[in-house]
């Protein structure tokens, strides 16, 4: 199963990702890296290495980012752990990562997932 | 001729240390105005954890080693964008200088060109976006200008950093639109990039240690 990390500036905002995600996958295989290591606000390194050894398999690892520096931070993550398979999402963080948990119990490779994820930014909320 | 070798080079890098955790209140005042508000207390972290990276780290004469080990620190560290985009600066900067004992003028304009090359990339933003950039990017191009006419190092970065001055003083005039200051649109208008500024600093102190 794809694994899924969850990347905020704030512990509690990824927390709540996760939580909101594991509504309808509880199974899913997904995780929070938000905030530095003190809890305070921010995006870690260390945090974000940690998350993805956390759920990584050779099914590769899908990582959605607020913004800024949690984008920046996941990128230089990414590039020390060249031959891994890991994809940065490019949606909207609460609806994302609840289709890719969705997808990912579903058994959906990561490309798939990728593109269902992406779709979530086209979503309307409210109907015209 | 005048070098930075990589004791002189640790020595500047304590001092950056120092100065950012003395500017640190007045980069947090510029960044609440803008951004997050994190600029200083996220700076001053991250090169006191250099410091200290430094002063634990067995003599190498690798100038390249010691840049690299600044980037890597400031990295795993910051916690906000400076961090990213610092952190690969360094990095960069290390890459290009990497088994050169001492950096004379050439070796030190070849350094920052891949450090502010590394910034653009990190932060795929060019320069008059209200960013770090456009201090980086007038004192590079000082810097270059200064080096092929013969100046040397230290006189070099002093016409750096008058460049990079001016390019603080432009971000007050344009909006932003990287960055968490775009957000604000024109209301960012006034106001002195954070990011520019701690650069100008960085710089200033630079070429006070040389």
């Amino acid at each position: 199963m794809v694994g899924i990390v969850v990347v905020s500036h704030s512990q509690k905002l990824a927390e709540g990702v996760v939580e909101v995600s594991r509504m309808m996958a509880s199974n899913a295989r997904i995780v929070a890296a938000g905030g530095l290591d003190d809890g305070s606000t921010g995006t870690s390194f260390a945090k974000i290495s940690r998350a993805i050894d956390a759920v990584y398999s050779e099914d590769g690892v899908a990582v959605l980012m607020d913004m800024g520096s949690a984008v920046m931070t996941t990128e230089m993550v990414i590039e020390s752990m060249e031959d891994r398979r890991i994809r940065m999402f490019d949606c909207p963080l609460v609806e994302g990562a609840v289709v890719a948990a969705l997808e990912a119990v579903m058994g959906s490779p990561l490309e798939v997932i990728e593109a269902k994820a992406s779709e979530a930014r086209l979503t309307k909320k409210i109907m015209e | 001729m005048m070098t930075l070798d990589s004791k002189k080079m640790i020595k500047i890098f304590n001092n950056i240390a120092s100065k950012v955790e003395e500017e640190k209140a007045f980069l947090t005042e510029l960044d609440t105005a803008i951004g997050d508000g994190d600029h200083g207390i996220n700076l001053a972290r991250g090169f006191h954890a250099v410091a200290e990276k430094l002063s634990q780290m067995e003599e190498d004469d690798d100038t390249g080693s010691v840049l690299k080990t600044v980037g890597m620190q400031l990295v795993s560290t910051v916690g906000g964008a400076s961090g990213p985009l610092y952190g690969t600066a360094f990095m960069k900067a290390g890459a290009v200088s990497k088994g050169k004992r001492e950096l004379d003028a050439v070796g030190f304009l070849a350094a920052f060109e891949a450090a502010v090359d590394g910034v653009k990339m990190r932060g795929k933003a060019v320069p008059g976006e209200k960013t770090m950039l456009d201090a980086l990017c007038p004192a590079c191009d000082a810097l270059k200008i200064s080096i092929a006419g013969g100046d040397d190092l230290k006189t070099a970065v002093w016409k750096a950093v008058e460049a990079a001055e001016k390019g603080v003083a432009f971000t007050k005039t344009i909006i932003a639109t990287k960055g968490r200051a775009s957000y604000l649109g024109e209301r960012s208008l006034g106001h002195q990039d954070p990011g520019a500024t701690s650069s100008l600093l960085m710089l200033r102190v630079i070429a006070e240690s040389l």
